[in-house]
């Protein structure tokens, strides 16, 4: 069979650094081909080369038989190949129909958009995700799972010979990675190929049937998935043996500690505009506490207002005895919060600011004295962070867009670790990041956890919940709804009961 | 058509990404400064001579130290269309200060408080433009439009719309003092800019502008103080604006509430942006809006020292600022 695409002897250097290094890629007809590797080996440099919004520097690329260079993404849409990029393109202050339609738009007679037929198309091609949203409203009121959904119906829609999709699933639930996965099997038996990057390894055994493996910017494997094993996947990407991974153990939390300190936090009933409406937990020094719910549920939210974004509307917050009512993150800042945000893109990095300036932000009262920063402690406080949390750029003054997206996520971790809150929110910290950074990560979340500082967990990950949290509060619909306590919960009884929840819901809708 | 301007486009393109990163070269600007003086050495008659010198240096320095404050506005993707009524309104108070009864009898006091009291004037100003664009949430466009409307016809108020001469050298020293043999202003212009620089650079304040322009969002959610800062952007542009209205009123002796700055805010807009400025935010070169200052301010002496009108000077300027954001464009690769 001739490959669709073939990518050979890619080379790529960024200012004399060297991103790529003769790499390849092969995807043949009307298969699901998975890329993977560690953070920043190089997987979204690549996909960027084939469409053409990166120059290479070397080697060629054949699609459909013919070399190709394409000089901009929309030459290579033209030519059948769908992007859904890492760091998501859309407009959010535009509607979601303007943002599925954008460039594609249905035209009447002399040129203006048709907005009713567009209108409908959008509403079709959601539908067949599932996704339920008023086309009309602009996109940056949806969430982030439903802002990726919208960018993956626009790549489908037009129609494509080849989707490319870098971590389309990181920000979405198991119920919409389903309705992901029956997309993807669809294009499939249509002939359509997908290159699909993840750091998920379980759903690439489930969806793809070959995969190629990458690590620092070089090409070290490709094979079909029914012949290879996670461990193996593994050893690959890392460049170790498969052996010695497997006594090291898969993740870094590392089992359950209870928590016996002071009562920190205690929320009682607290409702906001955004979606919370009734929302009561409580978290004790030195606990991590998680807050479990499908997409939609109000986690975010209620993180949110803990953290003075939204203001309470009902209910309380009591941190350490003492009622508090913030106006603003600031405020909650220097009453010893921090927060990372679940969206990177746009609540997260400042892009052309530089590793250190992002990763300092927070802290910037700490470390100036009279208004000016005290560069030499910045920089020896930087470097620690890098070195801690094993960030990989050129050097610290490289501006945070040129990060790849698990590197940009760790700066962002480190800014608030560098900050030494007493309560650290922290809203799909793993989110992009690889295998090995990811037990890193969680580790770390563990060791300061030890040294006395409390985290809330916000996770779409069954597994990291059941394994990071000491408690797992449930919410469904802006509401509390149970508690789970370790030692003995798994993610089957999490699943259940997060389950539960949707069941009973979706009876009442019926009634 | 479309496919040949994509080809210019890509060329030009191309053209300053290999520009990029080499020293001198990396603005665009720089490139336009030299063949701008290469070409005035050329054509232009008595160039090459001192006098040309002083007299753009003594002009471009008002441009300049207006355009170091447009810069900081810019930086927070922002924009103060109000910079030329603040230089009117502070330029008409100088006067009326100094020749008061009271600046009469006490000279030195006097003229003191002709310098400081149009500053705070000034500084007033961007205390209103600033509440209203970070407390209001109103857009920085239509917030100073405000100002720039009512402020001049204020000024105009002041002085009931006549052309205040004076003589008094102390004051006059602002325009046509020398040290080392070049204006006091040019000196002033680049102490401010090394100031701004240093804010800039060295500041949680400078740090703090970098970030709102860049994602407002995520700063407010890392704890930065959006609004006194926005509010201190406006403010110091302001000051900026009230220094180089006193300049003015300097040079000519004169205070003219009906021309001092006029149309001084498109010049300033137009050299922030030449300086490599981010109409969205999030980048403040400083120097750049020196550099952008001076080719306005050559622009225009070039075509009037060859006899062009001054309505064609107006739309050369407009070219450049077009050219400058489509350079810019092509930038982002
Ligand atoms: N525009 C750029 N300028 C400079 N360096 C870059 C740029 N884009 C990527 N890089 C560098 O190239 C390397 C590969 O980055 P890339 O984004 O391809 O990684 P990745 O495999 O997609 O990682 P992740 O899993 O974290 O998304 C990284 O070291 C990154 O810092
Ligand atoms: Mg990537």
């Amino acid at each position: 069979m001739t490959p669709l695409l073939e990518m050979t002897a890619i080379d790529k250097a960024f200012s004399g650094v060297s991103a790529l290094v003769q790499s390849r890629l092969e995807v043949r007809p009307g298969e699901v081909h998975a890329l993977i590797g560690q953070n920043g080996a190089g997987k979204s440099t690549l996909i960027k080369i084939l469409t053409g919004a990166y120059r290479r520097d070397g080697g060629s690329v054949i699609f459909d038989g013919a070399p190709v260079n394409f000089s901009s993404p929309r030459q290579s849409q033209d030519a059948g190949i769908a992007t859904i990029y890492q760091e998501l393109n859309l407009v959010p202050l535009r509607t979601v129909t303007e943002n599925v339609m954008l460039g594609y738009e249905p035209r009447r007679w002399g040129g203006f958009i048709d907005w009713r037929r567009a209108h409908r198309r959008t509403r079709e091609i959601l539908d067949g995700f599932g996704v339920n949203v008023d086309v009309r409203a602009p996109l940056e009121r949806c969430s982030t799972a439903i802002q990726q959904l919208v960018a993956i119906a626009r790549a489908v829609s037009i129609n494509a010979r080849l989707v490319i999709m870098d971590e389309p699933t990181s920000s979405l639930d198991d119920r919409e990675v389903d309705v992901l996965f029956g997309v993807i099997d669809r294009l499939r038996r249509n002939g359509v190929s997908v290159l699909y990057v993840s750091h998920f390894l379980d759903e690439l055994f489930r969806i793809s049937d070959r995969v190629t493996i990458m690590r620092d910017g070089r090409t070290v494997g490709c094979r079909p998935i029914a012949e290879t094993s996670k461990l193996e996947l593994i050893a690959d990407m890392l460049g170790r043996d498969a052996e010695e991974i497997r006594s090291a153990g898969m993740t870094g939390f590392g089992g359950v500690h209870a928590a016996s300190g002071e009562r920190l936090l205690a929320v009682e009933g607290a409702a906001t505009l955004n979606r919370l409406k009734d929302f009561s937990m409580d978290l004790r020094r030195g606990e991590i506490v998680g807050l479990g719910g499908l997409l939609g549920s109000g986690r975010t939210e209620a993180a949110k207002a803990l953290f003075g974004v939204d203001r309470l509307t009902a209910g309380s917050i009591t941190l350490k005895g003492a009622r508090v009512s913030w106006m603003s993150p600031r405020q909650a800042i220097s009453a010893g919060l921090g927060f990372l945000t679940e969206d990177r893109k746009s609540e997260g990095i400042i892009p052309d600011l530089s590793l250190r300036e992002n990763l300092t932000l927070a802290m910037l009262p700490k470390i100036s004295r009279r208004g000016r920063i005290r560069h030499d402690e910045e920089r020896r406080l930087v470097e620690r962070f890098i070195r801690e949390l094993d960030i990989k750029a050129a050097h610290m003054d490289q501006p945070v867009r040129e990060l790849s997206g698990g590197n940009q996520q760790k700066v962002l971790l480190a800014r608030w670790l560098a900050l030494e809150p007493e309560l650290l929110i922290l809203d799909e910290p793993t989110r992009g990041v690889d295998v090995g950074a990811k037990a890193e990560i969680q580790r770390i979340i563990r060791d300061h956890v030890e040294q006395d500082i409390s985290v809330l967990l916000i996770s779409s990950e069954f597994e990291e919940l059941v394994e990071g949290a000491d408690r797992i509060f449930l919410l469904h619909d802006g509401r509390t709804t149970s508690t789970l306590r370790n030692p003995g919960v798994t993610e089957d009884m999490l699943i259940g009961a997060v389950a539960h929840n949707a069941n009973e819901a979706s009876v009442q809708d019926g009634q | 058509m479309r496919a040949q301007g994509e080809a210019i486009r890509d060329m030009v393109g191309s053209l300053l990404r290999r520009a990029k990163g080499r020293g001198p070269f990396r603005h665009g600007g720089l490139v336009a400064l030299v063949i701008l003086l290469a070409f005035n050495a050329l054509v232009t008659p008595n160039f090459l001579q001192l006098q040309t010198l002083f007299v753009n240096v003594s002009q471009v320095a008002t441009i300049a130290i207006v355009a170091l404050g447009m810069t900081l506005v810019i930086a927070t993707a922002g924009i103060d269309l109000s910079v030329g009524a603040v230089m009117a309104l502070a330029g008409a108070t100088a006067p009326l200060i100094f020749m008061s009864a009271f600046g009469q009898a006490y000279p030195v006091t006097g003229l003191v408080l002709a310098f400081v009291v149009p500053l705070i004037v000034a500084a007033a100003c961007g205390l209103f433009n600033g509440l209203i664009v970070s407390v209001l949430g109103v857009q920085p466009i239509v917030a100073t439009l405000i100002l720039f409307i009512s402020g001049r016809g204020l000024a105009q108020l002041l002085t009931n719309g006549n052309l205040q001469t004076f003589s008094n050298p102390a004051f006059s020293y602002l325009g046509a003092g020398k040290i080392l043999g070049l204006p006091f202003q040019g000196w002033l212009a680049l102490a401010l800019a090394g100031s701004i620089f240093w804010l800039v650079n060295r500041t949680a304040f400078g740090r703090c502008i970098l970030a709102i322009g860049g994602n407002e969002r995520a700063a407010m959610l890392a704890g930065m103080p959006i609004r006194s800062v926005k509010i201190g952007v406006y403010m110091i542009c302001a000051v900026l604006s009230g220094i180089a209205g006193l300049i003015v009123v300097a040079i000519n002796s004169a205070s003219d509430a009906a021309r001092n700055g006029n149309l001084m805010e498109l010049d300033a807009i137009a050299a922030a942006v030449v300086g490599g400025a981010l109409l969205q935010g999030g980048r403040a070169p400083v120097f750049g809006a020196l550099v952008g200052a001076v080719i306005i301010q050559l622009v225009r002496y070039t075509l009037l020292a060859n006899g062009v009108e001054d309505e064609v000077a107006l739309i050369a300027k407009a070219l450049i600022i077009v050219l400058a954001v489509y350079v810019q464009q092509a930038r982002k690769e």
